[in-house]
């Protein structure tokens, strides 16, 4: 298996404030890998300068073999095959869920807006198809009968999956997921995570998620890095995670590491 | 949650309507709509703006409160309208007293004898309050009439008070068609015959009672028309419609036509200022510009007099460069904006529209845009060989403006563009973040929305044949905002409505237009507060269960 994306010696300062410091990681093509870490770690910071919402301070990030990212506009990375989530989700929402599915699809479609004016064949034809994906994605994430719902009016669950529909929609090499299941319930977050799977399965794409729920990260992930104070401290699988010393100290303190473990996993 | 009412709220509500009409009537409001009588000898225009306060708040007031009693209920309503009343009573007596003019300018004899309808101050009290106290009354009794009731009278007060208050246009209209006679029956000078309204009245009654007792079952028959009959349907209507437009200035007479071409002036720039801040959510306070630059731009080409080109342009050959010129200047001045969001832009804009302005009536330019004197001598339209003089032929160039726009705003919507905008108006870091170039996006806006307004103020100069740089001041800019709101944010159909609203009845009834300013207010203020969505808010459209629905055609 190949590598598809790889960050080298990653690094964003804000002032003095070192929030992510020279952060490697190497994600194994058709994987699902995690970031996880405490509160404020620098994980989404770090998913901001992989998509290009922050120019990082110093180093590399080389995606699908040879491509550059570091540095580049959002609009930019997404045209390279990065499609991502947002942990507060960030739907279009007074646009309903077909739309959003539709704006999605913008890298894919190709029509000039004179053509939309005078209606050309070509337009009429782009158009039918990618209302007939859009439906397709819709379907997919299980949100059939509800493309005509304004966004904000979906249940919290099958906004979070609107919002992964929508970023499939770019067809993505690679999707990044920001606390895919926060504000879930156990068994939604189950249910997701049995998602995320399916997703990687049939979809054959790449994830990389940040995630809090330990559940979901150890029953799903196949390689994981722990981050803290913006620096990589652990790497490996999730039964290497658990019994890392340093990662349990990271999370509920010095001195906790003796009596506990994160085993929660299935 | 009704709840039962106790005396203090009663008199507090009664007083907030007291307050309202009191300070209705000494800005000058009442006066000036007392002179627009009604009904010949019954009432004014005055009496109903007097009466709306009281009205309003004891319907109100009666809707949220338990329903014990009729005797109860109708004691409430007319305790409300009689409370209201005192504070109108003592400006009366005090009025009488001693000279308040000194201080509230607009409490004038007229105000006066409208609120004691020319009696003595306590027999007009006396009346003024029995009046205010019936209006508390009849809002309670709306609250207890069964629905079959209220609603064919509420419909045909409404139709009586409307034509009323148009009676002069109406009027104006009617004389060359019907007999001597027959005006004389319908009116009384400018105002209606006490029995030709309750006519007006009686009909709109009867026809809203019998609407309500068969309407149901014809719209349930038109519901059950197959898929052909429908179609011929929906083109029968659009046919009825299209006829009426195309023929509109022959209904409507001179005067209404140039009401008309206004309204559709102010569609225009609507209709761009609609993508931009609408569709696209970039909040653009000095649209006028625009506007500004269209005109500007046909008066230097086409102008005959001494700061005209003349080389050789006549309306049409110049309206697409003023066109050009003005959605150049769209990307120009949206260039520097293009990183700005919400109150910045709104500043910047702001400030832009104020330059285009200076400029024009700057002495620097003097040569070219004439300053303060403006441009001269532009000339109308013309049409193979027929110069279009008339409003009634003026609203077919703007007519045609206006449907060109129309289909362009409505296509680009139904785009990938017009969903790029929408992305942009609900999250602009997302939006980038799929894909799309917001320089592009935001450009396109700008320019688009630039276009429609240059078109406006083209044919704004041509029309006037004269042109001066306080024509374009900022308050034009907050109308087509203003606007934009009253109709609904982003809504095409809002734009029509807004503009009817907000520039065809102000135009209609002199009275509001000196008070333009305050109706604005109130209104905005009163659509925030009750329908911030607008009057025709924005519908999606219902794109899955149309593809749904076309699938399940192919199949079955």
């Amino acid at each position: 298996m190949g590598i598809i994306l790889s960050t080298r010696n990653v690094t964003k300062r804000f002032g003095g404030l070192i929030a992510v410091n020279s952060f490697e990681i190497d994600v194994k093509e058709n994987s699902i890998s995690s970031v996880i870490g405490p509160n404020g770690a620098g994980k989404t910071t770090f998913f901001n300068c992989i998509t290009g919402f922050y120019e990082p301070t110093e180093g590399e990030i080389i995606f699908d073999g040879d491509k550059h990212v570091e540095g580049l506009r959002p609009d930019q990375v997404t045209l390279k095959g990065i499609s991502r989530t947002y942990q507060n989700i960030r739907l279009f929402s007074s646009m309903t869920a077909i739309e959003n599915i539709l704006v999605g699809q913008h890298r894919h479609l190709k029509t000039h807006w004179v053509e939309a004016i005078y209606k050309s064949k070509r337009f009429v034809k782009e158009e039918e198809d990618a209302l007939q994906e859009a439906i397709r994605l819709l379907n997919f994430v299980g949100l059939k009968g509800l493309g005509d719902q304004l966004a904000r009016n979906l249940p919290y669950g099958a906004q979070r999956r609107l919002e992964i529909a929508r970023a499939l929609a770019s067809k993505p090499k690679l999707l990044l997921l920001d606390e895919p299941t926060a504000g879930m319930n156990p068994n939604e977050s189950l249910e997701l995570m049995h998602f995320i799977r399916k997703l990687r399965d049939e979809v054959g794409i790449t994830i990389l998620l940040i995630e809090h729920d330990m559940k979901v990260v150890m029953g799903i992930s196949e390689e994981i890095w722990v981050m803290d104070f913006g620096q990589k401290i652990a790497e490996g699988t999730p039964l290497e995670i658990q019994r890392n010393p340093r990662v349990i100290e990271a999370y509920l303190g010095s001195g906790a590491a003796s009596g506990l473990n994160l085993e929660q996993g299935e | 949650m009704k709840k039962s009412i106790t005396t203090k709220e009663i008199i507090q509500k009664a007083l907030v309507a007291g307050v309202i009409a009191l300070s209705m009537s000494i800005i000058g409001f009442i006066a000036l709509l007392g002179e627009r009588e009604l009904v010949k000898g019954w009432f004014s225009l005055g009496h109903v703006f007097l009466i709306a306060a009281p009205l309003a708040i004891a319907y109100v007031t009666v809707e949220n409160m338990t329903h014990e009693n009729n005797a109860k209920t109708l004691g409430v309503g007319f305790a409300i309208g009689a409370i209201a009343s005192v504070p109108l009573i003592l400006l009366a007596y005090i009025a009488v007293a001693v000279d308040i003019r000194q201080f509230l300018s607009n409490v004038s004899p007229a105000l006066i004898e409208l609120l004691t309808f020319g009696k003595d101050a306590t027999t007009g009290s006396i009346y003024l309050l029995l009046l205010f106290g019936a209006t508390g009354v009849f809002a309670a009794l709306l609250n207890i009439l069964p629905a079959r009731v209220r609603h064919p009278l509420v419909i045909a007060l409404a139709w009586m008070i409307g034509v009323a208050t148009f009676s002069e246009i109406l009027l104006g209209r009617l004389r060359s068609l019907l007999s001597r006679d027959l005006i004389k029956t319908i009116f009384a000078g400018k105002t209606l015959n006490p029995a030709f309204a309750v006519g007006v009245f009686l009909v709109a009654l009867l026809i809203t009672i019998l609407w309500d007792a068969i309407g149901g079952s014809v719209k349930e028959k038109v519901a059950a028309f197959n898929p052909v009959q429908k179609k011929t349907m929906s083109a029968g209507k659009s046919l009825v419609v299209m006829v009426v437009i195309l023929f509109l200035p022959l209904i409507l007479g001179s005067y209404l036509s140039e009401v008309a071409n206004n309204v559709g002036l102010y569609i225009l720039m609507g209709l761009g200022l609609n993508i931009v801040v609408g569709f696209a959510g970039l909040l653009d306070l000095g649209y006028v510009a625009f506007f500004a630059i269209g005109a500007y731009v046909m008066g230097v080409l086409t102008s005959q007099g001494a700061l005209g080109l003349d080389a050789g342009f006549n309306f049409w050959t110049a309206l697409p460069i003023s066109v050009i010129v003005a959605t150049l200047f769209g990307i120009i001045l949206g260039i520097p904006v293009l990183g700005m969001r919400g109150d910045y832009l709104a500043i910047v804009t702001l400030g832009f529209g104020e330059i285009i302005r200076v400029i024009a009536v700057s002495d620097l330019f003097k040569e070219i845009f004439g300053g303060a004197q403006g441009i001269l001598q532009i000339p109308k339209p013309n049409f193979f060989g027929t110069e279009l003089v008339q409003p009634g032929q003026l609203y077919y160039v703007i007519l045609g403006g206006v449907l060109l726009a129309l289909f362009i705003a409505t296509r680009l919507r139904d785009s990938r563009l017009g969903r790029q905008w929408m992305a942009l108006r609900e999250d602009e870091d997302v939006a980038e973040a799929m894909g799309m170039n917001l320089v592009n996006t935001k450009l396109m806006a700008f320019a688009t929305g630039a276009a429609f307004s240059g078109l406006s103020g083209a044919i704004f100069a041509s029309k006037l044949t004269s042109i001066f740089p306080h024509s374009f001041n900022l308050i034009i800019s907050i109308n087509v905002l203003a606007l934009i709101i009253v109709g609904g944010v982003g809504s095409i159909p809002g734009v029509f409505i807004g503009s009817l609203i907000l520039v065809g009845l102000p135009e209609l009834l002199r009275e509001f237009a000196e008070y333009r300013m305050l109706i604005y207010g109130t209104l905005l203020i009163a659509m925030m507060l009750f329908k911030p969505e607008g009057f025709l808010p924005d519908q999606r459209r219902k794109r899955e269960l149309k593809a749904e629905a076309e699938l399940d055609g192919v199949e079955g």
